[in-house]
């Protein structure tokens, strides 16, 4: 098993384990950072697409050559960052209220509409 | 023009082993309805209006006024919940409240789809 | 100048404007709404209408052409470095964006009476322009992650919407819910535009169709999209989330737009993306056993099998569940899912049937009965847009005037509110699939065209299609007719731009009833030869 192939399987893993943390557990909080481990995952995936070997940051000015990274991907991630990032205020947000209404943070006792 | 319009409202509509032109169908209707409206014109001679024959027959059991006989919005389909029980106990066990579930759900699928599509 | 040149240019810039004027209407609402109330209400009106001038300029031309039209943000023509995103428009985009046009003004002019007694105003106009510029970006991109950006605005926008009266519990948690689940479908949708983007360097979706290959990265990528967006657009089993958010929000009308775009992006994966490989043999199969069985399995095979047995689940359970609910809210969205199961059934009926992909101009080629069957689905989507739509007013309207949503403790209301009744009568026919309404229109083609693939997929159909009528006549009786209850003598009709609102949609409804071949001709062919014509999408490039 080469070393390149370590931040791949360091994605799975982390989208994996998010994915545990939703289905499995009980309490509103530790869903959210189920959420937030896979978004974490597949940030990691994107930044690993555009690593080339031995290369140096894609910046034109005093650059001292040689290969560069791709930066297309870079933005993209930022982009998904700071999309996260709202996300997440939102739902914390959402889950004070929820506190305050029915006094508990348990997925199963917390009954909204049913039927 | 008028007529070109005209034709362009009126053309049928044709599926793949139909045809279908709402416009000839409302005509259909309302003559259907003259024809009946006529037929019930020419009446029944034994029916004789707020005598005894009018009102409901409920079997003997006393009638309540009519604010509480009306049968509430949930309760209209009563039987037929009850005879296919089997079927809506398993639905309201998938609909549980909590997001657990959903997204349990949502992996299962996609592990479905996945062997489907990626072994096959 | 004249008015010609000034309505090219406006054609020309189309595509952004109906992105960009929303947005903008969206950051100057609260700043203009510290000035008067009713100066706001009219900014927004304003606003929606500019933007429905620009819906309908665009897919008058685009419709009547046949042509595509590609508008470029960045580097004109291809030479290095080569950063541009695109928004392509072809005739199925200029489909959605009208059903967007209307469901947006219909949204505005009903809220204006609904809510005027709550605070709070301001922000819940922001959040519509802001979900009506996310909504009409997800119908126009032609670019993978630019999609991915749109999405996340409209759920967080509608997110907001469903939680937006914060003093009952049942409202903040329905919108954790829905923001619970739209994230971890978003989040593996982007998954998979990064591996399709690792594989080809591209992110535009006519490239990527040009120059896809079948490898088992793709494989991966198609299934992830394809649960992704079947989340979103609530197919069962992911449907559940539906009931809760409909059932809360203060304008329902809105998130279908929502559902119907996600719905769209479905068919644009699977036709554009992948379309030069619908009809790709996978396996030969030969057996052996008495005498010779051999077929091939095909990706449209597959697929399409796939699709039809989740379309009829989704049916099924839809109405099935919907027969047994006591809230009016939460029955119409389970109606709705049903209705998405109608469309998604007539796409797999067509999927099935595709024969060859011609290679010359890489039109998917589909039997005379796929046709049928897509036009039905294309069709289907505008109706049940209108018709789950009017629904949903007329249980925002009983809901302004009683207070109740709940039909165990409703009755005899058909005394005080004569129009409501007329607006829900209409709607009960057109959703049920009765004649003259445009219901039926759209269901003759589904239920003729799926007989001829299989008997049993009619047979199903027509069945959930009796089972849907029984539903809403159940409502229709449990409101509206009966004694008359103490509690509601003092209630008088709603409020006259409530009632303009429902006769608009109405009226659409009629009129798409009683002349269903111009709408066929005119909008929805274009439609279907769009889908299927993908040379014409990767040659606008």
């Amino acid at each position: 098993m080469e070393v390149f192939n370590i931040p791949f399987i360091a994605v799975i893993s982390l989208v994996i384990i998010g994915l545990y943390a939703v289905i499995f557990k009980r309490n509103l909080i530790k869903i959210v950072i189920g959420i937030t481990l896979i978004e974490s995952g597949v940030n990691l995936f994107l930044i690993t697409l555009s690593y080339r070997e031995n290369s140096i940051a894609p910046i034109y000015t005093n650059n001292p050559g040689g290969v560069m990274s791709l930066p297309v991907p870079q933005a993209l991630t930022l982009t998904s960052i700071v999309i996260g990032v709202a996300v997440l205020a939102l739902m914390l947000s959402l889950i004070v209220h929820i506190f305050r209404h029915y006094k508990t943070l348990n997925v199963t006792k917390i009954r909204g509409d049913d039927e | 023009m008028i007529t070109e319009f005209l034709s362009k409202i009126l053309k049928t509509f044709e599926t793949g082993s139909g045809l279908w032109n709402p416009l000839v169908w409302i005509c259909a209707i309302v003559v259907a309805f003259l024809l009946m409206y006529i037929l019930r014109g020419f009446g029944n001679r034994k029916f004789k209006k707020a005598t005894g024959q009018t009102q409901a027959f409920l079997s003997g059991n006393p009638e309540y006024e009519k604010e509480q006989m009306h049968v509430k919005g949930g309760n209209v389909y009563w039987g037929f919940t009850e005879t296919l029980k089997w079927a809506y106990t398993v639905f309201d066990k998938m609909h549980t409240g909590n997001v657990s579930d959903y997204i349990l759900w949502f992996v299962i699928i996609m592990g479905i789809f996945f062997i489907v599509i990626g072994v096959i | 100048m004249s008015t010609d040149g000034i309505l090219t240019f406006l054609l020309q810039h189309s595509p952004a404007l109906i992105v960009a004027v929303p947005l903008l209407g969206a950051f100057l609402t609260p700043i203009i709404g510290k000035i008067n109330d009713k100066i706001r209400n009219l900014f927004v009106i304003i606003i929606v209408l500019l933007t429905s001038f620009f819906v309908f300029l665009l897919s008058s031309n685009i419709l009547s052409n046949g042509s595509i039209r590609t508008y470029v943000f960045g580097a004109a023509s291809a030479n290095n470095p080569v950063i541009r995103i695109f928004f392509q428009v072809d005739g199925l985009n200029a489909f959605m964006i009208i059903i967007g046009a209307i469901l947006s003004i219909v949204a505005v002019l009903f809220s204006f009476r609904y809510l005027k007694e709550y605070t709070g105003q301001d922000k819940f106009y922001t959040l519509v322009l802001l979900m009506i510029a996310g909504m009409f970006g997800m119908m126009l991109t032609g670019d993978m992650f630019n999609f991915f950006v749109f999405l996340e605005i409209t759920s967080i926008a509608s997110c907001a919407l469903i939680a937006f009266w914060t003093s009952k519990g049942e409202s903040v948690y329905a919108g954790l819910k829905y923001i619970v689940i739209s994230t971890i479908g978003a989040l593996f949708i982007l998954f998979a535009i990064a591996i399709l983007y690792g594989q080809y360097n591209a992110l535009n979706m006519g490239f990527l169709a040009a120059s896809i290959q079948y490898t088992f990265l793709d494989k991966v990528a198609l299934v992830l999209l394809i649960s992704g967006l079947a989340m979103k657009a609530g197919i069962v089993p992911m449907h559940m989330w539906m009931p809760d958010a409909y059932g809360r929000a203060p304008i329902s009308i809105l998130l279908v737009g929502a559902t119907q775009a996600s719905l769209y992006a479905l068919f644009r994966m699977v036709f554009t993306v992948y379309g030069s490989h619908l009809a790709d043999i996978l396996r030969h199969i030969k057996f052996r056993f008495f005498v010779t069985i051999e077929f091939d399995i095909t990706l449209n095979g597959i697929l399409g099998v796939l699709i039809i047995i989740l379309a009829l689940f989704t049916i099924i359970i839809g109405v099935f569940m919907a027969l047994k609910q006591s809230d009016f809210k939460r029955l119409i969205a389970f109606a709705a899912v049903a209705e998405i199961g109608y469309m998604l059934l007539a796409i797999g009926a067509a999927i099935i049937t595709i024969s060859e992909i011609d290679t010359e101009t890489g039109t998917i080629i589909l039997s005379e009965v796929g046709v049928n069957s897509l036009k039905g689905g294309l069709f289907h989507i505008i109706n049940d847009a209108l018709d789950i739509g009017l629904m949903f007013l007329v249980a925002g309207a009983i809901y302004y005037v009683t207070k109740e949503t709940s039909l165990n403790k409703l009755g005899g209301l058909a005394r005080n509110m004569k129009y409501t009744t007329i607006f829900f009568l209409i709607g009960l026919f057109a959703v049920a699939g009765i004649p003259p309404m445009n219901g039926f229109a759209s269901k003759l083609l589904i239920y003729e065209s799926t007989y001829e693939i299989n008997p049993i997929l009619s047979i199903i159909a027509i069945m959930c299609s009796i089972l849907l009528l029984a539903m809403f006549v159940k409502v229709f009786h449990s409101i509206f007719l009966g004694p008359k209850q103490e509690k509601f003598e003092k209630i008088r009709e709603v409020p006259k731009s409530m009632l303009i609102a429902m006769a608009i949609i109405s009226c659409i409804i009629i009129i798409f009833g009683l002349f269903p071949d111009i709408i066929l001709q005119n909008i929805i062919e274009p439609a279907a030869n769009a889908l299927i014509n993908n040379g014409l999408y990767i040659g606008g490039i």
